[in-house]
């Protein structure tokens, strides 16, 4: 195989796999996971607030 | 402490020498700020002293300084503590944890000692000679396994956006450095790159553009996703368009770095290569800006009254501006103009001020308080008045460097109608002093704002019991 077939066949392929996360990404299916995943930060937040309680009454 | 808490003493650790190396590093910046407007000024000193105040000397301390010892100290504060709350369980291998808080700093007081006496491989941003570079190595693949080993203890099902980019950063940062590093050393103190000529050339700038990629935005992204969101009280704007721009940033900056090199001896191709990725590169930086700057929609109110997010807004509008900006001078036309003068020198600084530390100051205000169990910051009035000291600082520091940096392109470029050069280049240098005494106000204002910082840091932390969190028992 020539040198340029190969970085031709590469450039197809990473333009494939570059739409493939842009459908995969916006698909239906991934909306209830990415919403979870988007909510990690404020999973924990009751706890802190329990802790600082405890602290003040140290 | 037992698994039932986070772990939060490297976290406050990491943190509040953030605050101290952030200090010493934009000294050493104002020093060699107010060294190119007075190049006299170190005269006045005894001659033994002249050589390790040299601007040749000081410059590679400023940037190891603020890059890794500022910038380094607030990724592993930051990366420790939001791995570990949105994992919902403690960090992985505690020890070796605090073992990278005394290498780190280990490694930054030996650059410190060692730059300033004339070690040097000569690499920009990777100066420090080869046994400091072993150093950093083992520190790194400590950082890394206390890292995955904490992400792969995690008790939730998902690995948050924020964990991805600091992945993305601590692991692309070890091949850069192991790779880049590569020396035969002489003595101790001496070695020569493993690389010759315009190879050596193209592996530093492959290093030094994703040192700027990784380090110093695909990290700080990390932190912006967590810090964002928790200060705004809402989840990022769009999580899909996280996802995608993350690939998409991580790889399309790999092939960045020829645009540092245009017009030298590397060839032709590669420099239109190290161009047209980097005008690429427009389209996942602004994703990561939109999404953040959007993740305020419906809560824009919010801006008025906090200036913890004022300084993280802020940031993501210079983050914009700046991957505006670079795309553009990495154009071969523009960077005939640019390149050499102090428009490179503003670029980096409306990066390095205004996007990583801007948002690294805002984030620090926001967990700074929680790691001491207090509600908030000692004064929220100082935090504002930092907020518009660093702004207004750093506006005259990059508006300053732009004016000059055009003007010499400019004037280097100029030529009369018989072939000759219409200025010598001792008369653009002369031109470029008012610039220069504008440059070290917005220096001396951007480090003033820290020294407030310390100050109200010192307030909130004294007297304050360290905050012992308690892991969530129910995993989701």
């Amino acid at each position: 195989m020539d040198i340029n077939d190969f970085r031709s066949w590469h450039t197809v392929i990473m333009l494939a796999i570059f739409i493939g996360i842009i459908v995969w990404a916006y698909s239906k299916k991934r909306t209830h996971a990415f919403d979870e995943a988007a909510h990690l930060p404020f999973e924990d937040d009751a706890t802190h607030k329990a802790t600082l309680k405890k602290e003040d009454i140290q | 402490m037992t698994e039932t808490t986070y772990n939060y003493k490297v976290v406050r650790q990491f943190a509040i020498m953030t605050v101290v190396w952030g200090i010493v590093g934009m000294l050493v910046g104002v020093i060699i700020a107010a060294q190119l407007a007075f190049p006299t000024m170190t005269e006045m000193l005894p001659e033994v002293f002249q050589q390790y105040l040299q601007y040749g000397r000081l410059r590679p301390l400023h940037t190891n300084a603020v890059i890794f010892a500022f910038g380094g100290s607030a990724l592993f504060a930051t990366s420790y503590y939001i791995v570990q709350r949105t994992c919902q369980t403690r960090l992985f291998a505690s020890g070796l944890a605090g073992f990278t808080f005394w290498g780190w700093n280990l490694i930054i007081v030996l650059a410190a000692v060692s730059l300033p006496l004339g070690f040097t491989s000569g690499k920009e941003y990777a100066e420090l000679e080869w046994p400091i570079d072993l150093l950093i190595a083992v520190v790194w693949v400590s950082y890394a396994l206390v890292f995955f080993g904490t992400i792969l203890k995690r008790k939730v099902k998902h690995i948050y956006v924020a964990n991805w980019f600091f992945g993305a950063f601590i692991l692309t940062i070890a091949i850069l450095h192991i790779v880049n590093s590569a020396a035969i050393p002489v003595t101790l103190t001496k070695s020569y790159s493993f690389y010759p000529g315009a190879i050596d050339a193209m592996i530093q700038w492959w290093y030094g553009h994703n040192a700027v990629g990784f380090f110093l935005t695909a990290a700080f992204l990390g932190m912006m996703y967590y810090f964002v969101p928790k200060q705004a009280g809402r989840p990022v704007f769009s999580y899909r368009l996280s996802v995608v721009h993350f690939w998409a940033l991580v790889s399309i900056y790999m092939w960045a770095g020829p645009h540092h090199l245009h017009y030298t001896a590397l060839p032709d191709w590669t420099q239109s290569v190290g161009m047209v990725f980097s005008l690429i590169l427009l389209a996942p930086s602004w994703g990561g800006m939109i999404n953040g700057i959007m993740t305020l929609s419906g809560a824009w109110h919010k801006l008025r009254t906090d200036p913890v997010l004022k300084f993280l807004i802020v940031s993501l509008s210079f983050y914009g501006m700046s991957t505006f900006e670079g795309p553009m001078m990495s154009i071969k036309t523009v960077n005939a103009l640019s390149h050499y003068t102090d428009w490179t020198v503003g670029h980096v600084h409306s990066g390095a001020l205004g996007w990583v530390a801007m948002v690294a100051i805002g984030s620090l205000y926001g967990l700074i308080p929680k790691l001491f169990g207090r509600e908030g910051m000692f004064s929220t009035a100082l935090v504002e008045l930092h907020f518009w000291i660093a702004t207004i600082g750093v506006v005259l520091y990059i508006a300053a460097m732009w004016i000059a940096g055009v003007m010499q392109g400019l004037m280097w470029r100029a030529v009369n109608s018989d072939g000759t050069l219409t200025y010598s280049f001792i008369e653009s240098v002369e031109r470029t002093y008012p610039f220069y005494n504008v440059r070290l106000l917005g220096g001396t204002m951007f480090l003033f704002g820290m020294l407030l910082m310390a100050y109200n840091v010192w307030k909130t932390v004294a007297n304050a019991q360290p905050a012992q969190d308690v892991i969530p028992e129910a995993a989701h």
